[in-house]
């Protein structure tokens, strides 16, 4: 992601307080993604939030369960999974094909393409989009006006463009990839509010926070913090929360419904992602449970989708794939309770000036890497979070980028390069335990992409002449150990020596906390003393029978059974 | 390769289920280093089974601490030490699910991006002759019942790498129900990592004290003696943090089990620590029955 260079978000202004330079049209976030600490730093704020943890392990064990039982229903589940993937990598593998005949499909929809390179173009377009759309509103309703003889604003043309400016607002479809490039603080500096209207985004929004999970971006609050954030901040943006509101899920969810219709209502504008686009036909899908995006997507007079080249299947028919999978995977759903489909701009029927924003992004250096491309396959499902074990306890906020968990920890990495220390540390953010690759929808073999970043983190760390480190040094001295056995056994003797000496003199088999650089472990959990005797000592001195056969080791004498 | 079940060794005859099987032991760096106790365990039950065991000397790591880490040049001479080493035999065994699993998975990768396309035809070949401890017994020997006696309550921890790399599945378990005297009781959670990850807890010290913790507090429900897997590695991170409780729980290794037998057991007290004399047994040693008392395995006494 384009690191925005403009002056952060001015924090905790609100419309009326007026503290730093302009005022803010929506709720200030607390902190950017920008400028946190690499991972395991990251990671403690999360580990030590007693809320968090325990509304996280909540919500990840009850979706995943949910997930498990209905993707148990599907005979052919792995069939699918195969074929989802098949048809990923196909998209992937011919982008120059399907891109061009996307662009050609909208564009003879009546759809108008356009192609941004990084945040800041695509931001840049929106913006201009956003203003152009609210200029020939202004301008239609100013034609209105006076085909219908109201005279009432003399002077318009001077005081307009002001006016309309401050005026500006845009209603949202939850949208990873507008997340992704930051637009609504690109819009917020353009003077332009862009309202969340999917529930959980409208809980982080209005809460002056983060999202912290693909699907469920307010994962990390439970209901009576929610009622809390809408009863504080609802009224600044808007209609505020019924007095009396408690926490049940139905009053909260009317909360928003009814703090949400009048921007439905109000806004001429809609922005939204699009989870595929289909090449043949030209045809954007939405995937929601809401009917938020349905709003979106069919009320307001411009629609503008902001979509990564990855979305794009070639055929109408890889929906039926990919709609089985999603919505399984995802909410633990069979179907997906709203999708809806568009395809340009229809005469008398939803949006008449309908846009496609493009976005690479660092998707084609992504590409680019063979090995590591198989990320771009994601639907943005989030199972990997939701059975993560890392994501569970430290939350999405220490992944320091729209896209958290297992998926984000290989993906962000990719998108924005190794450049900076938060990203090289994300490919260490996992254990490994493989719980990713075995829900994941379209087979993405994370386990073995993370493998594969670490690498390309050392690789660069080398290049950069980052190393010696004591890791590498470390590294290069057990390689050099591990090449050849007669040198492992004189570590092993010394170990066992050690052993010996650690044993007599602590009369325990059992080491406590020790400082650096035994402390990241120590710290917490004890060591195992070493044994007395290693097992190739042991097997030496029991089985070594120079006659037997299979001793004949290469490089050792039979007498010395290769040892020493 | 793990999904067969029917035993592919069938030259015993009458005999023992392993008589005229060479098996070659991949000890791992861990183990020969740490926890000697498991790899003599898989000796004395392969050689009861009537397996003919070799150590190979020139062994020394699968590489996966230098893979896993990023460094795959520094990994390649142990790569290189595996394939050379364990190349002449037909059935190489190891007590650790990651260590097969990096065998299976990451060399054949490693060897491809070395360029080095005959190391690479060699090391899938041996790669796919390497078993987990349970895949041997299981599939190759068939067996389940290997006359081991434990009398104690134990919980088993599916690794992960035992779970979703080299898949065992319900192979412990199979082996576990067959040990005479031992109530398996079932660990809630149980398919959750323990936060070793190798280098993880060491760079994420933190967040894998978070996982451990969680760890340890479901095995202490279960009200098991003994927390039993198939990889030292994750143990030692569990065990670590029991022994930091002080929960009176100990840890022991699958192999250890399988080696038990009532005979061990009444010569346990004496020979805690001092390894054990696998002389195979005369008679047919997977029967306890028929077990002479040359065994004095000592299982959990770490």
């Amino acid at each position: 992601m384009t690191p925005t260079p403009s002056t952060p978000p001015a924090t905790g202004t609100r419309p009326g307080s007026g503290t730093v330079g302009k005022t803010r049209r929506t709720p200030a976030p607390r902190e950017t993604f920008l400028g946190m600490p690499p991972f395991p730093t990251a990671a403690r704020g999360g580990l030590t939030n007693s809320q968090q943890r325990r509304n996280l392990r909540h919500a990840t064990h009850t979706i995943r369960d949910k997930r498990a039982k209905v993707v148990a229903e599907v005979d052919q589940w792995e069939e699918l999974r195969v074929a989802g993937a098949a048809i990923k990598d196909r998209a992937l593998r011919h982008l120059d094909v399907y891109l061009p005949q996307l662009e050609a499909s909208l564009t003879a929809a009546g759809a108008h393409v356009h192609w941004a390179r990084d945040a800041e173009e695509a931001n840049r377009i929106i913006v201009d989009l956003v203003r152009a759309a609210h200029a020939a509103d202004v301008e239609a309703a100013t034609s209105a006006q006076v085909a219908g003889g109201e005279a009432e604003p003399e002077g318009e043309t001077d005081d307009l463009a002001p006016r309309a400016s401050d005026d500006l607002e845009v209603v949202k479809v939850k949208s990873m990839a507008t997340q992704e490039i930051e637009m609504n603080e690109a819009l917020e500096r353009a003077g332009i509010a862009a309202w969340e209207t999917d529930l959980a985004e409208l809980i982080v929004q209005l809460g002056h926070d983060l999202p912290s999970h693909i699907l469920v971006p307010a994962i990390h609050r439970n209901r009576s913090e929610v009622r809390d954030i809408f009863l504080r901040e609802m009224g600044h943006y808007g209609k505020p929360a019924p007095e009396g509101l408690t926490d049940e899920p139905a009053r909260l969810a009317e909360a928003a419904r009814t703090h949400l219709r009048e921007k439905f209502l109000r806004a001429s504008v809609a922005i939204s992602g699009a989870n595929f686009a289909v090449a043949e036909t030209g045809t954007l899908v939405v995937v929601e449970s809401e009917g938020n995006g349905r709003m979106c997507l069919t009320l307001p007079r411009t629609l503008i989708s902001v979509v990564g080249i990855e979305k794009v299947l070639p055929t109408v028919e890889d929906l039926e794939v990919m709609l089985r999978l999603l919505p399984r995977s995802s909410t633990g759903e069979r179907m997906n309770p709203y999708t809806s489909m568009w395809t340009g701009p229809t005469e008398g029927d939803g949006p008449s000036d309908v846009h496609v924003v493009l976005l690479d992004n660092g998707r084609t250096d992504v590409l680019a890497d063979t090995v590591g491309r198989s990320a771009l396959r994601c639907i943005r499902c989030s199972a990997c979070l939701n059975i993560c074990p890392v994501y569970e306890r430290v939350g999405g906020h220490a992944y320091g980028s729209a896209y958290p968990g297992p998926i984000g920890a290989i993906l962000t990495p990719q998108l924005r390069g190794l450049d900076n220390p938060v990203d090289r540390a994300l490919p260490y953010a996992s254990s490994l335990c493989g719980a990713c690759f075995d829900v994941c929808p379209v087979r993405i073999p994370i386990p073995e992409l993370l493998v594969h970043m670490r690498h390309k983190v050392v690789e660069k760390k080398k290049h950069d002449r980052r190393l010696p480190t004591t890791e590498a040094a470390t590294m290069a001295a057990a390689s050099w150990l591990m090449g050849d056995h007669r040198r492992w056994e004189a570590a092993l003797a010394a170990s066992s020596g050690s052993g010996s000496v650690l044993r007599r003199a602590l009369k325990k088999d059992r080491i406590g906390p020790l400082p650096w650089p035994a402390a990241p472990w120590t710290t917490t959990r004890d060591l195992a003393s070493p044994p007395t005797q290693s097992f190739r000592s042991w097997w030496t001195h029991e089985h070594e029978d120079p006659a037997a056969p299979g001793h004949d080791i290469p490089g050792a004498t039979p007498e010395q059974g290769g040892s020493r | 390769m793990t999904e067969t079940t029917k035993p592919t060794n069938t030259s015993g005859g009458a005999g023992r289920p392993g008589d005229g099987l060479r098996v070659a032991l991949f000890a791992t760096c861990v183990n020969d280093a740490m926890f000697p106790e498991t790899p003599k365990a898989v000796v004395a039950v392969l050689e009861r089974l009537g397996c003919t065991v070799e150590f190979p000397l020139t062994q020394t790591c699968c590489g996966q601490p230098f893979t896993n880490t990023g460094y795959f040049d520094e990994a390649m001479p142990a790569l290189r030490r595996y394939v050379e080493t364990f190349e002449p035999y037909d059935y190489v065994v190891s007590p650790s699910g990651s260590c097969v699993g990096s065998v299976r998975d990451q060399h054949p990768m490693l060897a491809d991006r070395s360029g080095d396309t005959d190391l690479a035809a060699r090391a899938r070949a041996v790669s796919a002759r390497t078993y987990d401890f349970p895949e041997l017994l299981v599939d190759v020997l068939g067996v389940t019942d290997v006359g081991a006696y434990f009398p104690h309550r134990v919980t088993y921890h599916p690794t992960c790498h035992s779970l979703r790399v080299t898949r065992v599945g319900d192979r412990p378990y199979r082996l576990l129900e067959a040990v005479r005297g031992i109530t398996v009781v079932d660990l809630p959670a149980r398919e959750e990592c323990c936060g070793f990850g190798g280098t993880f807890a060491i760079k994420n010290a933190d967040t894998s004290t978070a996982m451990v913790a969680d760890k340890a507090r479901h095995i202490a429900d279960t009200g098991a003696e003994f927390v039993v897997a198939g990889d030292n590695s994750c143990l030692m991170n569990i065990g670590g943090m029991l022994s930091r409780q002080r929960s009176g729980i100990e840890t022991i290794h699958l192999a250890e089990i399988l080696a038990h037998t009532q005979d061990s057991a009444s010569a346990a007290g004496s020979a805690a620590g001092t390894g054990i004399d696998a002389e195979p047994p005369a008679g047919a040693g997977f029967d306890p029955a028929a077990t002479d008392d040359t065994l004095d395995m000592v299982g959990g006494d770490r």
